[in-house]
């Protein structure tokens, strides 16, 4: 029972992470970014890469995979959104999926479909408490989990450029005409969302160690669950949806059915949305008349 | 003379197209010219025209963005093939098979898209559309677990396994979970495609231009005003999004008597924004365009078979720049002038 | 006006492009063809038919005895053969290591001879029935006259049907259910069938005293593994072998398995049989080594490959059993050869798939051998599929028809399809494969 329920926290950290950097995107530029999957793919690729061809220690791998998803994201968000600025949300979300289509067959161009068994990036023996025994992955997927939470949360309340943030959220013409440079800001929170990508890519592949080019579309897909189901948008709402999606997963697949645990966890989901409808966190939107 | 309206003729030159691309591929068809390749795509086209549809009246019309609908096309799927393969030594008549199987999954479709739709249609934007993708997933999750077999006493049906269907010898399992329909009889043809195709188009158009679609498009351009002239918005909105699930029933059914085995996983988020692609790239709540749009991008992935490797990669290439080239006025204008240039050019040279 | 006016040109633009590339394909991969073909002639000097390299010679007992060469019954002219596998998607794996495999065996065999070629062709079905059939479409415009496919069982199943009724012949190296052959002539396989493997691991494992309790772990949205288990589940209950807990997982929800193995554990499970590709199963040993969990974990098939995982511990897999056909640490010539030759060409060690499509081209090549030998000469050169389909029946459902493979020596067909070869079953040791 504690153990699933470690599992579970531990599995829905990893969608948290995800699920944040879809929220940060989502609520700057009120678009679904169906590419975060496969940026998380990319993450755990250039980590792989680093640590298994390069030798490279953890540290570093970790720092240039974040860096390099990074880069991508202003890259994809410079090339292929901002033309779309002006756009319905229609036209931005069937861009990102050609983008997520685009990074998947790169992908396997580059490191052809041969999945690639991750090296375990955290070599620290696991914790046992009594019968209890938490794995170290788990243990560091989870404290990661909660610094990113903490240090987001501080980085768009406290620092200039995370009201910056905020601002242009609220309201993009406003925040230009009060000297905010739009188009940084934006560059700014898909270069954040990206790199979280790339932490979640790493714990991810460390977790489950197989990667391919398609590791990145099913926990993407669920972690946007998760994202809604926190609200989106809402930076506390992504890590409780994460955390609690991955919860009702294990214990889904533990007590009721392990052929039916995602028509549990989405059915959980539309339950949760009918009672509150902007998710457990999200604020409710007046519509103007 | 009266004169005929302006939506009339828009419909009007819709049917023609569909029925010069009948009358053309027929054509082909007999004469032998059609490459082997194209014609087995005719009806897969024909299906994703008709899901094209479908979809285009609720995210076009009704203006909600449905990320399930493949979900729905599944229902239409594994009734229709339930359907004709139970009907099998009853009806042996085809293309009466085939029309019940159709009808049948359609009506389930069309129920599985009440159950959807009341509680969906509540919701509003982005929500809306992570619900349906939520509903699309169980429906896939679900179907992956149904066993349905027939024998002399009726159907079985099981969530566990083909074995406990607890079937008389000489039974034959219809459905075997994951591993999907198998050994379905093909009955589907071109015409009864094409005849689909039309019917659909004839249902959607009559809604559109009647006063429940100008309704419909009222609710969607401004909602609390069309609440404030006393339209029931939750009518109006269900009569979209379950005639919707009917039509990408029917045309799931059409597809799956298609091919000879089907599975669930054919029908998941992928080919929901599969069609969603469509719709969008036709230009939403433009039916024609969806049509064509349809057409094209289900060819397009074959006709880039020489590029090998590189075919889903040009793909996405394609998709992503069409779609900016359509949606960013810069590049608008910039192709716009290239445009003009060249006309220009060939004008001068004809001159 | 401007508006429509753009719709326009970039439609006809579209159009344009497209048509142009129609036109062009058919051409494009001919050319392809012609040129491997040229480079493995001016690798391997004319001479090839007296002195057919050794390795070659042990692969194709039944195709190319030493007195044809240029005799009357030699088989001519060139062979069009297509290949359908998922070249791209989450299964290309599989697609790939076909198509290298075939390829190998392709080069090999026009090395062998000036008379006789094969031009292979591989089209992607991205594993979907769908994009198979039209792939298979694709080929038959080519103008393929065998195909080498499905790789997959869904897509397999929807190809042989159409196949059927154009009378195309078909032999499929790794699309193993049952449902794949059945009521189709014209559909052969070179594996196992899902039956087969099922039954035999249920005797196998019963037989040898492995286990007193047997958990079962398989994908219950895969029809290979689904096929295998529940023939697994009906021999198990049949010979009294005792199943304590069966679960499940998804492709969506393949990368947790606490559950399952937590359930196994507490079942009391001594052995877990995992019907099951090496991709999930890699996962489940490294889950169940991090739970101090070690019971025998006994795969099929699908689990060759897993010591070839990039990057996998192959301390995890110690102890693990399975029943393949092939193993690419056999230490015989063609195996040797064939793993080097594929090592060169991939980069990577060639797992089953790879190996099943490699003799599948040799069989078809031995066939076609076999025909001409026995009617003084065939000439393969513009000759119709559905005619070629009917020689290929025929010799392939003929009992004393055998080929010797890197999968198996002595292999026969029966006339529904299934193959005849012997399963053999192997433990890894030491970070190898050991026959059992």
């Amino acid at each position: 029972m504690l153990n699933y329920l470690i599992n579970g926290i531990s599995l829905g950290s990893v969608y948290a992470i995800i699920a944040l950097g879809y929220t940060m995107v989502y609520g700057i530029a009120k678009m679904l970014n169906f590419a975060h999957g496969d940026v998380i793919m990319v993450g755990g690729y250039v980590a792989f890469c680093t640590t298994s061809y390069l030798g490279w220690p953890v540290i570093p791998a970790v720092l240039l995979s974040i860096f390099v998803c990074m880069v991508l994201g202003i890259v994809i968000e410079r090339l292929a959104y901002k033309p779309l600025r002006a756009a319905t949300s229609l036209a931005v979300l069937i861009t990102a999926i050609g983008v997520s289509y685009f990074l998947q067959n790169v992908a396997l161009l580059i490191w052809t479909s041969n999945p690639k068994v991750f090296p375990n990036m955290v070599t620290l023996p696991s914790l046992v408490i009594g019968d209890l025994q938490i794995s170290s992955v788990a243990l560091v997927t989870i404290i990661a989990c909660i610094i990113i939470m903490i240090v987001l949360t501080l980085f768009t309340n406290k620092t200039k450029m995370g009201k910056a943030m905020r601002a242009v959220s609220e309201d993009k013409d406003a925040a230009q005409l009060m000297g905010i440079n739009v188009n940084a800001t934006i560059s700014l929170t898909f270069a954040i969302g990206s790199g979280l990508a790339a932490i979640a890519g790493v714990l991810l592949c460390s977790a489950y160690p197989t990667l391919m080019p398609t590791t990145g579309s099913m926990p993407g897909i669920k972690a946007f669950t998760a994202a809604v189901f926190g609200g989106i948008g809402s930076i506390p709402g992504a890590m409780l949806g994460g955390i609690l999606l991955g919860i009702i997963e294990i214990f889904g697949k533990a007590y009721i059915s392990t052929q039916l645990s995602d028509a549990i966890v989405f059915s959980v989901l539309i339950i949760i949305l009918l009672v509150k409808p902007t998710g457990l966190l999200g604020k409710k939107v007046n519509e103007k008349v | 003379m009266k004169k005929i309206s302006k939506s009339a003729r828009s419909s009007f030159i819709n049917y023609g197209i569909v029925l010069i691309f009948f009358l053309f591929f027929q054509i082909m068809l007999s004469t032998g010219k059609l490459s082997n390749s194209l014609s087995g795509q005719l009806i897969p086209i024909c299906t994703y025209v008709i899901m094209a549809l479908a979809l285009n009246l609720v995210v076009g019309i009704s203006g909600e963005l449905s990320l399930g609908h493949a979900g729905f096309m599944s229902v239409g799927a594994f009734s229709g093939v339930v359907v004709a393969t139970a009907l099998k030594d009853v009806i042996t008549v085809s293309p009466i098979r085939l029309i019940l199987a159709i009808v049948i999954g359609a009506v389930l479709a069309a129920v599985a898209g009440t159950i959807i739709g009341i509680p969906v249609l509540r919701l509003q934007g982005d929500y809306l559309a992570i619900v349906t993708l939520a509903f699309g997933e169980i429906i896939k999750n679900v179907l992956n677990c149904l066993y349905i077999g027939a024998d002399s006493k009726g159907l079985h049906f099981s969530m566990k396994d083909g074995n406990s269907l607890n079937m008389e010898t000489g039974g034959t399992v219809i459905i075997n979970g994951p591993q999907g329909a198998l050994g379905i009889q093909k009955i589907s043809t071109f015409a009864a495609a094409i005849i689909l195709v039309l019917i659909v188009l004839f249902i959607i158009q009559n809604l559109v231009n009647s006063r429940a679609g100008r309704a419909i498009k009222a609710i969607r351009d401004n909602r609390i005003a069309a609440e404030s002239c006393g339209l029931n918005i939750m009518k109006y909105k269900m009569m979209a999004f379950v005639l919707s699930a009917a039509i990408a029933g029917a045309a799931g059914a059409l597809y799956a008597l298609n091919y000879s085995t089907v599975v669930p996983k054919k029908f998941d988020f992928n080919t929901s924004i599969l069609v969603l692609v469509f719709v969008v790239l036709g230009g939403i709540g433009n039916l024609r365009g969806s049509m064509i749009a349809a057409a094209i991008l289900t060819v397009l992935p074959e006709l880039l078979r020489q590029f090998q490797d590189y075919r889903m990669l040009v793909y996405a290439i394609v998709l992503i720049l069409v779609m900016i080239i359509t949606n960013n006025s810069k590049a608008k204008d910039l192709l716009g002038r290239v445009g003009a240039k060249i006309f220009k050019k060939s004008a001068v040279q004809k001159g | 006006m401007k508006k429509k006016l753009l719709a326009i040109l970039l439609t006809t633009a579209m159009v344009c492009s497209l048509t142009a590339c129609g036109g062009d394909s058919a051409g494009s991969t001919a050319d392809t063809g012609s040129n491997t073909a040229a480079d493995t002639n001016a690798a391997a000097p004319a001479d090839t038919n007296a002195a057919a390299p050794a390795d070659n010679a042990a692969d194709t007992n039944a195709a190319a005895p030493a007195d044809n060469a240029g005799g009357s019954g030699s088989l001519t002219g060139t062979l069009n053969l297509g290949v359908i596998g998922p070249l791209t998607g989450p299964a290309a794996l599989y697609g790939n290591a076909v198509d290298n495999g075939a390829a190998i065996a392709v080069e090999e065999i026009n090395a062998l001879s000036s008379d006789f070629k094969i031009e292979l062709n591989s089209q992607d079905d991205e594993h979907d029935a769908e994009k198979s059939v039209n792939a298979y479409n694709n080929l038959k415009d080519w103008g393929a006259q065998a195909i080498v496919g499905c790789v997959t069982t869904t897509p397999c199943v929807a190809v042989s049907s159409e196949a059927y009724s154009d009378r195309m012949f078909m032999l499929t190296p790794s699309a193993s259910a049952t449902s794949v052959t059945e009521g189709k002539d014209n559909m052969f396989q070179l594996c196992f069938s899902d039956p087969n493997q099922g039954s035999a691991s249920a005797t196998y494992i019963s037989e040898n005293n492995l286990a007193e309790k047997v958990a079962v772990i398989y994908n219950n949205s895969d029809a290979y593994s689904t096929g295998i288990y529940q023939t697994f589940q009906a021999e198990a209950d049949s010979i009294g072998l005792d199943v304590v807990s069966v679960t499940t997982f998804t492709d969506d929800t393949a990368n947790d398995f606490s559950v399952q193995l937590t359930e196994a554990q507490n079942a009391e499970a001594d052995l877990i049989f995992l019907p099951i590709y090496y991709t999930p199963a890699s996962l489940i040993m490294q889950q169940a080594a991090s739970m101090n969990y070690a019971p025998t974990m006994f795969g099929v098939d699908g689990m060759d490959g897993i010591l070839s995982l990039e990057g996998f511990d192959t301390s995890l897999a110690e102890g693990v059993m399975l029943l393949t056909p092939f193993s690419a640490d056999a230490k015989d010539d063609a195996t040797v050869s064939f793993v080097s030759k594929y090592q060169a060409k991939a980069g990577e060690i060639p797992s089953q798939f790879a190996a099943d499509a490699y003799d599948c081209a040799y069989a078809i090549y031995a066939a076609l051998s076999y025909y001409a030998d026995n009617n003084g000469g065939y000439n393969v050169d513009g000759v119709d599929y559905t005619e070629l389909c009917e020689i290929l029946i025929s010799v392939f459902s003929d009992s004393n028809f055998s080929v010797d493979g890197i999968t198996g020596a002595g292999m026969t067909w029966t006339a529904n399809g299934e193959v005849n070869k012997a399963p053999r079953a192997v433990v890894i040791e030491n970070g190898e494969y050991v026959g059992l």
